[in-house]
């Protein structure tokens, strides 16, 4: 078989099956909408999933440890202290936090600053705030460095900021998960519906079968219009679940972007990046295509011409 | 073109539609297979077009035994036999062009020769000009004519037709037979199945008469008389 005639029969049996898909708009219609629900859903989660991520700004890595110093470490000597530990390896920043910055923070945003004003004295200590390098953040690592300080003389306490970050993860981690739990069960629905869609219309069309394999109808032949519009539903699907995304995306832009102004952040939702279209598209497709194979496979080879 | 060497055909039910059936039909013979209804003429043609393989003996069709033939083999031997039925088996909802051309789209042949050949094709049974009408719009003649427009379009070396005028009135009959006898004129092997015995006497040609599944006359014995006689 040429290369002319082998696109000739797909290029045939693509507008074959677009054709067919037209002149039934309803059930076609109502094919796509199932599918399309289907896919939007796993898809929906998923960008849920990279906003949060996004929103909470790459608070998975940030993580930091507060070293207090004793009471009666001076200023000047915890400037030296926060010299030497920029020194160490797989420490990335260093912040001194004086006692008055502290107390002054402190003030502000708790709202006890009247009963502040009654203390004689500055109860707070000096802390060094410490970002380790990005790369020396796995928990070992943490566990070395928190050692390392503890065991400065001049130290009290280090305290080591990682629990809510460990639940925040763990958090992502289940939502991933139920992502997958609902595009796998998603997916087999989208591929019993487009089966079951292909399977009525084989059966709708079993005398054209048969007259087709009578005249010498391979059952390649027979199939792939069958195939063809199997992508077709997996691609209009696709399509309908962009929509619904964007659509959902352009409800919640407003009051998300309000629930960021509350908490001093000027977030904006991001809409399905390419890669996520990527996924549903392709995802849409195979499924499409090998719903439609199965129910081919299965349903034509019964049918012969007698 | 056509050969039979002691068929038998029992069906899954049991019956048994053929008995030790011999025959041959040479390359450009048309040959009348006659008989009553039950007789085991269709179980014959679909033999021919392998639409059932023998239970035993075997039928040499162009070369070709189907006993042996792979399925995938299949629809490449369909596609060197031109069908006939007496119910035409055309798609409904598909306009005579297509109906016809079907069969080149299924052997992937290129449009602008698709075009060509089905135009052919319907000139030699005189619809030319019916391209775009759909079966239903057609008298049952002419629709018997698209059937056999069909059969021919790619041009097969072999045509088998079950009662092509079984729905037909005389003068029409003998019309479609006429036109198959022209196609045997230009070489092709034509077997057709038919209960008219006006017709078969009409046109001289070449009959085996089965009875009760078995040949009763016609079939290997008196071959070489027969071609003689052609």
């Amino acid at each position: 078989m040429s290369l002319g005639v082998f696109g000739t029969r797909h290029a045939q049996a693509l507008l074959g099956s677009l054709g067919r898909l037209r002149r039934n708009p309803f059930a076609t219609v109502l094919t796509l909408l199932v599918i399309g629900l289907a896919l939007a859903l796993p898809a929906a989660l998923g960008l849920f999933i990279i906003n949060a991520q996004s929103a909470t700004g790459d608070f998975g890595h940030a993580v930091d440890m507060s070293v207090y110093l004793k009471s009666g470490v001076p200023l000047a000597k915890a400037q030296q202290l926060a010299n030497d530990a920029r020194q160490r390896s797989g420490v990335a920043q260093v912040v001194v936090i004086s006692a008055d910055e502290g107390l002054e923070e402190f003030r502000k945003y708790s709202g006890f600053g009247a009963a502040l004003d009654a203390l004689q004295t500055n109860p707070l200590p000096n802390v060094l705030r410490v970002v380790p390098e990005r790369a020396a953040s796995s928990s070992a690592d943490l566990e070395s460095l928190r050692d390392y300080f503890a065991a400065w003389p001049e130290v009290d306490v280090v305290q080591l900021d990682t629990e809510w970050v460990l639940r925040f993860n763990a958090i992502l981690e289940v939502l991933r998960r139920l992502v997958l739990i609902a595009a796998v069960l998603l997916g087999a629905g989208v591929l019993a519906v487009v089966g079951n869609t292909i399977r009525l219309e084989i059966l709708n069309r079993r005398a054209e079968i048969e007259v087709t394999k009578l005249v010498g109808g391979s059952n390649a032949f027979v199939r792939r219009p069958f195939l063809y519009t199997g992508l077709i539903y997996g691609v209009g699907g696709a399509v309908l679940a962009w929509a619904i995304l964007e659509a959902a995306v352009l409800v919640l832009d407003q009051p998300v972007a309000t629930l960021a102004q509350l908490y001093g952040s000027r977030y904006a939702l991001q809409g399905p990046s390419g890669q996520v279209l990527g996924t549903l598209f392709g995802g849409g497709m195979a499924l499409g295509w090998l719903g439609a194979w199965i129910s081919a496979h299965r349903h034509l080879r019964s049918i012969e011409p007698r | 073109m056509i050969e039979f060497e002691r068929v038998s055909k029992r069906y899954p039910n049991g019956r048994e539609a053929l008995t030790n059936v011999s025959f041959r039909i040479e390359s450009g013979e048309m040959v009348f297979l006659t008989g009553r209804s039950g007789a085991g003429k269709s179980t014959v043609l679909k033999l021919v077009a392998l639409l059932e393989r023998p239970t035993r003996g075997t039928v040499t069709v162009n070369g070709k035994s189907t006993g042996a033939l792979r399925a995938r083999h299949i629809p490449a031997f369909r596609r060197h036999v031109g069908v006939v039925f007496q119910d035409h088996k055309l798609l409904a909802d598909r306009p005579v062009f297509d109906n016809v051309a079907l069969p080149l789209v299924v052997a992937g042949a290129p449009l602008k020769e698709i075009d060509k050949r089905v135009r052919a094709a319907l000139d030699q049974v005189g619809l030319l000009g019916k391209e775009r009408m759909l079966p239903s719009e057609l008298s049952v003649g002419e629709q018997q004519r698209v059937g056999i427009a069909r059969a021919v379009v790619s041009k097969p070396p072999l045509i088998i037709a079950d009662e092509p005028t079984g729905n037909l009135d005389p003068e029409l009959s003998l019309e479609v037979m006429r036109l198959f006898r022209r196609f045997s004129d230009v070489g092709v092997t034509v077997l057709v199945a038919t209960h008219d015995q006006h017709i078969v006497r009409e046109l001289a040609m070449r009959e085996i008469v089965l009875a009760s599944g078995e040949v009763q006359s016609g079939g290997a014995d008196s071959l070489p008389h027969l071609v003689a006689r052609r």
